[in-house]
């Protein structure tokens, strides 16, 4: 089995006519691990991806692995697997001829391919799908007949386009888990595309985060939960609640106070504030605890607005008596119109650069 | 896609007949009756009381009259493959959207909104002993006599090109870039060049749609009639059989003679049909998915 790749290393602009797509996108990579490019709908994670597999050129910019320039060369060239978003099979081919498709064009002998296909086959768990045709096949059954066709080559890369989108939500869990299975049976190196942060994470060794063709933040998924670098991130993690502060007092170990709409707001911060400055303090639903002693700190009243009920828990919007409106997620049952007092525990709440004032990494 | 088949007629196939009524009954009318109105005429010759085979012996025993078939196989044959191969040619290259693309779409398809005639009276002006082709070439010393374009064979071959390029270019266009480009992007990533990319995925998948264009352009090229009299030799080397239909109808008078002509004309045209649909369907495979129609 040919190696899969030591590293990737690449920064790419991609212009198309005046609208830039992708602006000095650049990673520094080991082999042998998940990355995920992440980010909403536009943001030229699919263009990166595009670029790195060579079926779009780089306005200006390199690709190079394992000390190999490989921006030049044709994409048949480069020795990388691909997975599409909608599956991308030969419709006019069999299931056979699909996977064997690769493997025929390197003039492997008959009897090898049809045991390679074999083994693939059995890999994504379909064995014995030999000749049916794609239209036949579900788009679960689709996706993994896609993904042993580009497996079957032993790809040094795998490149992976959003290929769980187009499957419903319970197929997207198996499949995600069954892809997370052959990526690490095989050893491989994968670029996983995608706009959901759930996949992403659970799916990742190193996430790169990206907005309007810009890395934004990179790390392990860990790393970009807890310790989002700006609102932009943390709104793609899961902090739904933003408060507008100024920053009134820092203590040891990034402790934080700040104030705005008339409340105080403790937390911690990996960022460097002055005191005076503009802060944007962040917190997720599930980290807010309903109940507690409006007294102490960071405790607030709150009035109950909406409740959706979400089986083991309820999430709800609560209206803050200064103001604001505010996500909870509890498993204490509340009731709209409900008054409640609501605490946002510090070591849970992390005050990011307000937005305008440099928030990149 | 097989369907499966009930058999039984269900409320939604008379709904299905009824609102079927009015296109029926106007291939009826205007297709079907004539049709077989020009059968029944082409069997009644003028010269025989009551039916007779008489046309249709006369038609190939007289070598004026049944060379015509083997002149418009010439055109329409040889213009068919010249006429589809360029569009695909040029279909094929453009089918990711190429620079100045409307524009270069827009001139390849002009020709159509001309209608033959003036179209005709261009290439002779243009093509003619005295047009700027020629006058261009002779001018520049590449040339010692006149080339000539009209009035002959390589005329009427000009004149089917320009008409129905156009027409099997969109055609095509539509349906090359109706594949999904994913599908060939994956072929590229699988190890296969450009030319084995159109060679064992493109190709069969544009081939139903090559066949429809095939069919066509045959059938617009064995009728041809403006063009071979415009710019061909009507009496000679471009006689073809719509000419020699028309002839027996308007000069000769002889409707039923006409009419067993155009029979032949529609018999010969039905079996390259056949032929292209046979073969149509061999390469359609059994499941398909996203491409086109079928």
């Amino acid at each position: 089995m040919k190696e899969t790749i030591e590293s990737l290393r690449f920064r790419i602009t991609k212009r198309f006519g005046t609208k830039t797509v992708l602006r000095d996108f650049g990673l520094e990579v080991r082999g042998g691990q998940f990355i995920t490019f992440l980010g909403p709908s536009g943001c030229g994670k699919s263009t990166a991806l595009n670029i790195i597999a060579g079926l779009i050129p780089a306005t200006d910019g390199e690709v190079w692995v394992d000390g190999e320039r490989i921006d030049r060369l044709p994409p048949e060239k480069r020795g990388f697997g691909m997975v599409f978003q909608n599956y991308a099979l030969f419709p006019h081919m069999t299931v056979f001829g699909n996977i064997a498709f690769g493997l025929q064009l390197q003039r492997r002998p008959a009897e090898e391919v049809r045991r390679r296909v074999q083994e693939m086959l059995e890999l994504v768990q379909l064995p014995g799908f030999e000749d049916r045709y794609p239209g036949q096949l579900s788009g679960g059954q689709q996706q993994r007949i896609a993904i042993a066709r580009a497996l079957v080559l032993h790809p040094r890369l795998m490149l992976l386009d959003e290929p769980l989108s187009n499957l419903d939500a319970k197929l997207r869990i198996e499949m995600r888990a069954e892809i997370k299975r052959i990526h690490a049976n095989l050893g491989l190196t994968s670029i996983y595309v995608t706009h959901d942060q759930v996949e992403a994470l659970s799916l990742s060794d190193w996430v790169v985060v990206m907005k309007d063709g810009v890395l934004i933040q990179a790390g392990p998924p860990q790393e970009i939960h807890d310790q989002p670098v700006n609102v932009f991130v943390a709104d793609f993690m899961g902090f739904r609640n933003f408060f507008q502060t100024q920053v009134v007092s820092l203590g040891p170990n990034g402790d934080v106070e700040a104030a705005g709409n008339g409340m105080t707001i403790r937390g911690k911060t990996r960022h460097t504030f002055t005191p005076g400055a503009a802060a944007v303090a962040a917190i997720r639903p599930d980290d807010v605890v309903v109940g507690g002693d409006s007294g102490t700190a960071n405790a607030f009243r709150a009035t109950v607005d909406i409740v959706e009920y979400l089986g083991r828990e309820d999430e709800a919007i609560v209206r803050l008596e200064s103001g604001g409106r505010l996500w909870v997620r509890t498993e204490a049952r509340v009731a709209p119109g409900e008054t409640v007092c609501v605490t946002l525990p510090p070591d849970r709440v992390i005050f990011l650069p307000a937005e305008g004032s440099g928030g990149t990494a | 896609m097989k369907r499966a088949r009930t058999g039984e007629p269900s409320e939604l196939d008379l709904l299905a007949i009824a609102c079927l009524a009015p296109s029926l009954l106007y291939v009826l009318v205007l297709f079907v009756y004539p049709f077989l109105y020009g059968i029944f005429l082409s069997l009644r010759p003028m010269k025989v009381d009551g039916f007779s085979l008489a046309n249709y012996i006369a038609f190939f025993s007289d070598e004026y009259q049944y060379k015509t078939v083997g002149i418009t196989f010439r055109l329409a044959v040889p213009n068919t493959l010249i006429v589809v191969a360029a569009s695909l040619l040029f279909a094929y290259n453009m089918r990711r959207g190429i620079w100045l693309e409307r524009t270069i779409t827009t001139i390849l398809v002009l020709p159509i909104s001309l209608g033959v005639i003036l179209l005709a009276q261009g290439i002779l002006g243009f093509y003619g002993g005295k047009g700027w082709f020629n006058q261009l070439l002779l001018g520049l010393g590449l040339l010692e006599d006149s080339l000539v374009l009209t009035h002959n064979f390589t005329g009427v071959m000009l004149s089917l090109f320009m008409q129905q390029f156009p027409f099997c270019f969109l055609m095509l266009l539509g349906y090359i870039s109706g594949i999904d480009p994913s599908i060939e992007n994956s072929a590229r990533t699988l190890g296969a060049n450009p030319w084995t990319v159109f060679r064992r995925v493109m190709l069969p998948l544009i081939a139903p749609g090559l066949a429809i264009a095939f069919a066509l352009v045959f059938v617009m090229s064995f009728a041809t009639f403006p063009s071979a009299i415009l710019l061909g030799q009507a009496t000679g080397a471009t006689r073809t059989i719509a000419i020699a239909a028309y002839a027996q109808a308007f000069e000769q008078f002889d409707m039923s003679y006409a009419s067993a002509i155009a029979v032949i004309m529609g018999i010969f045209q039905l079996a390259a049909l056949l032929v292209i649909i046979l073969l149509r369907r061999r390469m359609v495979m059994a499941a398909t998915m996203g491409v086109g129609k079928r």
